[in-house]
């Protein structure tokens, strides 16, 4: 590394990269789980979490290759294997959503009705199967009312409720550690298991999260903030993992 | 005697299924899919299909031109574009039946037929809504001392399977040289029949004279014919042979979204009494206008 790279942080941290950290830090203290980002913003984040706070997370190349920062292949994890790995727990995959609800109920499925929907989407893929089997966080990068629901339109990854009402071998390794999205990170430590605000990104107002989300959110008097990045983790996302600045193409704030 | 040659042509192929079968089709999204095979199913008047799939443009072309019945998939991706315009288009018409399930267990549906089973137990599906939108499905009680609840994923038994690999010999010993197997050799194993198209056919001997052996997918037991169909997974990938043509994968998909611009796209690429090689001779000549 240059100085001028050690000392180049002049500019403000971006939304985008508050996104990263957040992201990042749903797989730290995760030992030696496979880390399966799905968007831009979370892939830059579990390569951030692997080459900082979590170096014996395993990623793949997106298809069946397991590979190191630096591209070294160092294992093979073909669609089979992978879906094997999911049941045996040693995973933490971070998906989308089309809808989410107050339990964390997620929908890619479809919109309207499942019998001849308005908007027809990617189908159920192996929402259903991650959720009862490793833990599933979830990435929103526009946070809106379309998005964050009463309830789905049709439950791809199951929610705490739908866990709970489904017995125990639909609970016993369900879990959801978080939810980040474009304005804050929300988790489900509530008596209830519904959603709750965990921290706000700086620049966003419990307010602006309020009216973007479609249900009644758990709010603490004194919600904190996503923490800093450390200088550090700023240059490795913004010269080492994302020079290309892909996490903005994502959120543009 | 001699060991069996089981190489054919495509169109061998489809004069075998019939209307009204249930037929799986091997590769993964928009990769390593039998379209060359899917394209000769389309030339013919073949209807009325149950179609197993981890689908991609397979599924699209068949639904766009209304042969399929019902449809049992966890998806329907063009990968790079995430979302495929002619099932989008044919569940938002109601165009068929859907059992949507869970990709894993679909993955126990094809083991489960492989093996003769009637089901699997799988921890997926209960507490979604899987189970609303197909209320066939059955759970099972675990007889053990935990007594756990899972779906019994019902076995997903084939008429026919269409897959597509690198290279096979004449016998049906057929070869991947990707980085995925996907579940092809599970398509094979399941459906009373299977039908492998591969983008060269060789002597067994040259199958290990450049891979190991672990590279050998699916067995000549498994396998009723084999066709060789150059470039056959076409505009899907099939590394190291060819990438995906992504180009061509995109004017298919902006086409598919507009049904003028389709019926243009399929009169150039798919007309009526065209065959492979008029398909293979336009997409070159299409290549070339892009230039």
């Amino acid at each position: 590394m240059t100085t001028e790279n050690t000392t180049a942080n002049p500019t403000a941290v971006t939304r985008a990269e508050y996104c990263v950290i957040a992201c990042a830090d749903a797989w730290r203290d995760n030992g030696e789980v496979l880390a399966s980002p799905m968007g831009l913003v979370p892939s830059v984040g579990a390569r951030l979490a692997r080459r900082t706070f979590s170096p014996d997370l395993l990623l793949t190349d997106g298809e069946a290759l397991l590979v190191a920062p630096d591209g070294t292949t160092e294992g093979w994890l073909p669609y089979r294997q992978h879906l094997a790995m999911v049941t045996g727990g040693r995973r933490h995959v971070m998906m989308g959503a089309s809808q989410i609800d107050r339990f964390g109920n997620q929908n890619i499925s479809c919109i309207g009705d499942w019998e001849q929907p308005s908007r027809q989407l990617l189908g159920v893929r192996g929402a259903p199967v991650n959720t009862l089997n490793n833990p599933v966080s979830y990435w929103i990068p526009k946070h809106s009312t379309r998005v964050f629901v009463e309830r789905v339109d049709m439950i791809c990854g199951v929610g705490y409720d739908s866990a709970a009402a489904a017995g125990p071998s639909a609970s016993r390794y369900h879990r959801i550690p978080r939810v980040v999205s474009d304005l804050g990170v929300f988790d489900f430590v509530t008596p209830d298991r519904s959603m709750r605000l965990a921290s706000l990104h700086p620049g966003v107002t419990v307010d602006q999260v309020r009216e973007a989300t479609g249900f009644a959110l758990t709010i603490a008097d004194d919600v904190p903030y996503t923490r800093e990045p450390t200088a550090a983790e700023l240059s490795l996302i913004r010269e080492v993992i994302d020079p290309q600045g892909t996490r903005n193409r994502e959120v543009r704030v | 005697m001699t060991t069996t040659d089981k190489t054919m042509t495509a169109d061998d192929v489809v004069s075998r299924l019939s209307s009204g079968m249930t037929i799986g089709i091997g590769g993964w999204g928009s990769r390593r899919k039998p379209m060359a095979l899917v394209r000769a199913l389309l030339r013919s008047e073949i209807t009325d299909l149950t179609v197993v799939s981890y689908g991609g443009p397979d599924v699209g072309l068949l639904a766009a031109a209304g042969r399929i019945r019902r449809l049992v998939a966890a998806f329907v991706t063009l990968d790079s574009i995430p979302l495929e315009p002619h099932f989008r288009a044919a569940r938002q018409r109601g165009a068929f039946e859907l059992m949507e399930i869970d990709e894993a267990m679909f993955m126990w549906g094809l083991h489960a037929a492989a093996n003769r089973l009637p089901f699997l137990p799988v921890r997926a599906g209960i507490g979604s809504d899987v189970m609303r939108v197909n209320p066939g499905l059955r759970t099972v009680t675990s007889p053990y001392e935990d007594s756990e609840e899972f779906v019994a994923m019902p076995a997903l038994r084939m008429d026919a399977a269409l897959v597509h690999l690198n290279r096979a010999d004449r016998f049906g010993n057929g070869q991947y040289l990707g980085p995925d197997p996907y579940f092809d050799d599970l398509f094979c194993e399941a459906a009373d029949a299977a039908y492998m198209s591969c983008e060269r056919l060789v002597d067994t001997a040259e199958l290990t004279g450049n891979a190991a052996p672990q590279t050998l997918l699916v067995k000549r037991h498994s396998v009723t014919g084999v066709v060789e169909t150059p470039n056959g997974a076409h505009f899907t990938s099939c590394v190291p042979d060819h990438p995906r043509d992504e180009a061509f994968q995109k004017a298919y998909a902006t086409a598919a979204a507009d049904p003028d611009a389709w019926a243009a796209f399929s009169e150039r690429f798919l007309p009526a009494g065209g065959d492979e090689k008029s398909y293979q001779s336009a997409v070159r000549t299409w290549h070339e206008e892009q230039k």
